[in-house]
């Protein structure tokens, strides 16, 4: 390797460097503000309900409730949305038609956060508001569905994510669907099989693949802040109920970020930044190696096949 | 095959699976039906609230006294063209040059950790962001400022550009670099002469696409660059972004910032509406472009 | 490359030197409680019109925010209604001094659908339906006060802040002076664990909800009840009288206090004694340092403080805030003397 050369690797390494020291120092900074907090409460911050900042008493378990029910709800709606989308546009929805439902699925995860938000008080919470109130009271007296029909709350927060997430879920679940080996579905279309069958039998060659982008879209929704913070109420308290206000970790720190005027109050704030990057980490982590390992597996198989030429499509 | 007769598969009826096809058809259709009402409820409400609103005013005029009529958000226009501004320069050096590395050095170990740390910030939620920004670029100096919001949004710009530029720079067949360096190219001038050039239409969507992405985003500003009444192009003065302002009205009481909420929501959704058409058309114009030279 | 690296340098250099020219005006920048916010809006347009190279960016944010931002001079001042205790005056890294601007009131604002009438709320019972323990419009609690008025049996959707909040201070001050439960179970600060609710942020979150919510009850500011035109009610004070919000109500609330004004202002007028008194009215401070670092900004601050104690002061009335009595902006002129400019 000449001089030069060496230069160029250690040059653009560096910048490689510049990114990996970005995501620690994300992580040390989270851990070295919420210092105070960590050593106060240690590991019962995860699962105390007080959020008391007269008292000095800090427990995240109703932001990491509220995170984790919002976002499962969001899951329940989205993925037979949006795996029913992807499995249109990938193999059942005429050639003209795709690029079009391409770009419309795009601009659905391209629009602002905040215009969800805005959409989401003035146009979904009376909807949901009236929903709720022509709920008959029958149904109303199980936990799921109990208190009054506020409008802003779990089910508001959940919609809204659904929407949020679709596209992302969708648009992975597309390029995991592709890598299927055409052979897969020929050998099912050779057996007699229904579009149907085949289909089945393609997702469930990538049901790994699958798995990963459904947990993509779960991780991104446990980090959004805007739109969940203009519908969910801000209330924090554990509730099994959709209509209750609740509270998410990110909404909990846009709120009360700025203003959080005591050490410990502000330290136990970051330390949910924290947690939610942690959470967020792990639910991410898993996600991609999911998808890379069955798109790995496939490609294997595909080599061992002639391989049909790659149909074109933009990025 | 199991079964004897023809049309059975696994022991159930022709008809039946015909039938249970054609529901699955149907229901493909209709998800993507049912995703596309949410786009077009939201985009219809943005449009005709936010045209409503839309007047000479609001794109000239500082916002009025609380309470007041009128006015306009003409610089938390300018302010997320500078916020944004600010990020890209930040991040686009950063990020195609470690898309560069990911791309050239693809198989080796540190090639590998950098697209782990590249993959994990993309999936650090934006208010996470904020909240190190804060620490980083706030509190040392004491200052909410348009340099600490253009941080923030630079941070979350990185790994979308340097995973756009990996992944491009990977489809330049191998062909271009070998014949650069059989021709007694460094490595160095291979890349950038010759396997650059010719991913750029990429890229240069890449970084538009990113673009239009943070423009978007409120959470990572809320604690950086706060906001501003005023016109400013200090950089080291809070200042206002479009996204911040829409969030800061559309809570309020006030009917008339509620107005002038949706039309900067429309105004934000058309940004990012002709970043896109605007990428998809650069790079089909590029891509013809080098085809013929 | 060679034109990318000239294109990058020639922009930072426009950006260093367009920062560098739009120095010229003082900005200052300040935060805090949302309580004035349509007060302070007015006075600093108004200011700006007369000064032209002074801005004054506040932003309405929260009084928990206000003090945060001041302790870590993030901002040059802050803005509360909540007034600093000793324990955060301790913890700012120089001395804070608080400055009353004017005297607003908190209301209890409700949304309910065909009731037009003038509720009447005394203590006790506001600290109960906040404390969750009435949950329906016609309990009888809030009948015995309202005899005339047909209440329904919907459940009460009660408003909070989710926000620290000086407006929440004024608020729970009252309730904790009317009802011990109250003061015991959830206590005075600017952000407390409410026992039950939904969270709005801001005044304006607050008054949005109250707004869009039918059957809610929330606290605001006087002025975002009358400017969003939200019904409000009456509040019994120590008398026995029920007095809605006035500015004349809210003067009343001021005058004993201001005969026993303590050196560092900080004073709390809650169910305050007297004939005609509104019980939840509050002074709002300003919080400026006594030694800060900028002496330019130092100096347009003070400049504007004393225009706001004087001039400023017959703005108050159109928005529904009190003008400062006399003997407050006499002691207060003498204090500004305190904060170096120089």
């Amino acid at each position: 390797m000449t001089r030069k050369d060496l230069t160029f690797r250690i040059g653009t390494g560096l910048f490689g460097a510049l990114l990996i020291l970005i995501v620690a120092s994300i992580g040390y900074e989270l851990v070295r503000q919420s210092m105070s907090s960590i050593q106060k409460f240690g590991l019962s911050f995860w699962r105390t309900e007080i959020w008391d900042p007269v008292a000095g008493q800090f427990g995240a378990l109703p932001f990491i409730w509220g995170t984790l029910y919002s976002s499962i709800v969001a899951l329940l709606i989205s993925t037979p949305i949006a795996l029913g989308i992807a499995v249109f546009i990938a193999e059942l929805c005429p050639g003209w038609l795709r690029q079009p439902l391409v770009f419309l699925t795009e601009l659905l995860a391209a629009i602002p956060s905040i215009v969800y938000g805005l959409w989401g008080i003035f146009v979904l919470v009376p909807a949901i508001r009236g929903l709720e109130t022509s709920m008959p009271t029958v149904l109303r007296q199980l936990p799921i569905f109990s208190g009054p029909p506020l409008g802003v709350g779990m089910l508001s927060a959940a919609v809204i994510l659904a929407v949020m997430v679709i596209p992302f879920t969708s648009s992975v679940s597309r390029e995991v669907l592709k890598s299927v080996p055409p052979a897969q579905r020929e050998a099912a279309y050779a057996l007699g099989a229904t579009r149907f069958e085949a289909i089945r039998a393609a997702l469930f060659y990538a049901r790994t693949g699958i798995v990963g982008a459904v947990m993509l879209g779960f991780g991104r929704a446990l980090g959004e802040t805007m739109a969940v913070t203009m519908v969910i109420g801000n209330n924090p308290r554990v509730s099994l109920s959709l209509f209750a206000p609740q509270y998410t970790m990110a909404a909990v720190i846009a709120n009360e970020f700025t203003e959080a005027a005591d050490e410990l109050y502000l330290a136990a704030l970051v330390e949910i930044g924290l947690v939610l990057f942690i959470i967020t980490l792990a639910v991410n982590s898993l996600s991609r190696l999911l998808i890379w390992s069955m798109t790995r597996s496939s490609t294997a198989v595909a080599a061992v096949e002639p391989t049909p030429e790659p149909t074109a499509e933009a990025a | 095959m199991t079964g004897s007769e023809p049309g059975r598969f696994g022991g159930t009826s022709v008809i039946w699976r015909k039938a249970l096809s054609s529901v699955f058809v149907a229901f493909c259709a209709l998800s993507v039906l049912i995703a596309l009402v949410p786009l077009f409820f939201v985009l219809f409400f943005v449009v005709s609230q936010g045209l409503l609103a839309l007047n000479a005013a609001f794109f000239v005029q500082m916002p009025k006294p609380v309470g007041e009529l009128g006015g306009g958000m003409a610089n938390a226009i300018v302010g997320t063209l500078i916020v944004s501004g600010l990020a890209a320069l930040m991040a686009v050096p950063i990020g195609v040059i470690s898309g560069t590395y990911m791309s050239e050095y693809s198989g080796t170990r540190f090639a590998s950790m950098v697209r782990f740390a590249a993959d994990t910030l993309n999936g650090v939620p934006s208010i996470v962001v904020g909240v190190f920004a804060y620490g980083v670029a706030v509190l040392p100096f004491k200052q909410f400022s348009a340099f600490a919001g253009g941080f923030a949004l630079g941070v979350m710009m990185i790994p979308i550009i340097a995973r756009t530029t990996e992944e491009l720079l990977l489809l330049v067949p191998g062909s271009m670099r070998e014949g650069a360096l059989a021709l007694g190219a460094t490595r160095a001038r291979a890349v950038f002469s010759v396997v650059v050039p010719a991913a750029l239409p990429g890229i240069v969507t890449g970084v538009v696409l990113a673009l239009a992405r943070i423009a978007g985003e409120t959470a990572p500003l809320l604690f950086t660059s706060f906001n501003n009444r005023f016109f400013t192009t200090d950089l080291r003065q809070p200042i206002s972004t479009l996204t911040v302002q829409v969030f800061t009205y559309a809570i309020s009481p006030y009917d008339d910032w509620h107005r002038q909420a949706w039309a900067g929501a429309l105004v934000l959704v058309a940004i990012v509406f002709v970043c896109s058409l605007l990428a998809r058309f650069a790079t089909r114009r590029l891509e013809r472009m080098h085809a013929r030279g | 490359m060679k034109t990318m690296n000239r294109t990058l340098v020639t922009l930072a250099g426009l950006a260093l030197l367009v920062s560098a020219v739009a120095a010229q005006a003082i900005q200052i920048n300040g935060a805090g409680a949302t309580f004035p916010n349509p007060i302070y809006s007015k006075w600093f347009d108004e200011y700006g019109k007369a000064h032209g190279n002074v801005r004054i960016n506040y932003q309405s944010v929260g009084s928990g925010a206000g003090i945060r931002q001041i302790q870590a001079q993030t901002v040059f001042f802050g803005a509360t209604d909540g007034p600093m205790t000793n324990e955060q005056l301790q913890g700012a890294p120089g001395k804070i001094l608080h400055f009353p601007t004017v005297l607003g009131a908190v209301v209890p604002v409700y949304n309910i659908p065909n009731v037009t009438a003038e509720l009447k709320f005394n203590g006790p019972v506001l600290a109960d339906i906040f404390l969750g323990k009435i949950t329906k419009w016609n309990d009888p609690a809030i009948a015995k006060l309202n005899p005339d008025v047909k209440l329904p049996g919907d459940d009460i959707t009660v408003v909070h802040r989710s926000d620290g909040s000086g407006t929440t201070y004024i608020w729970v001050d009252f309730l904790s002076k009317t009802s011990p439960e109250f003061l015991k179970k959830v206590g005075i600060n600017t952000s407390v664990n409410w026992p039950t609710g939904v969270g709005g942020k801001g005044n304006e979150g607050v008054s949005g909800l109250v707004r869009q919510t039918p059957g809610s009850l929330g606290y605001v500011e006087l002025i975002y009840a009358l400017q969003n035109k939200i019904s409000y009610g009456s509040v019994q004070n120590m008398g026995g009288e029920f007095v809605k919000a006035t500015v004349a109500a809210v003067t009343a609330a001021a005058n004993e206090a201001a005969t026993k004004m303590p050196a560092d202002f900080r004073v709390s007028i809650t169910n305050a004694p007297g004939k005609g008194v509104y019980p939840i009215s509050s002074f709002t401070w300003l919080l400026l340092y006594e030694n800060p670092k900028d002496k330019a900004q130092s100096k347009a601050m003070v400049d504007f403080m004393k225009w706001a104690l004087t001039d400023g002061q017959k703005y108050c009335a159109d928005l529904g805030y009190a003008p400062l009595p006399e003997n407050v902006v006499k002691l207060e002129m003498a204090a500004l003397e305190k904060v170096k400019v120089s």
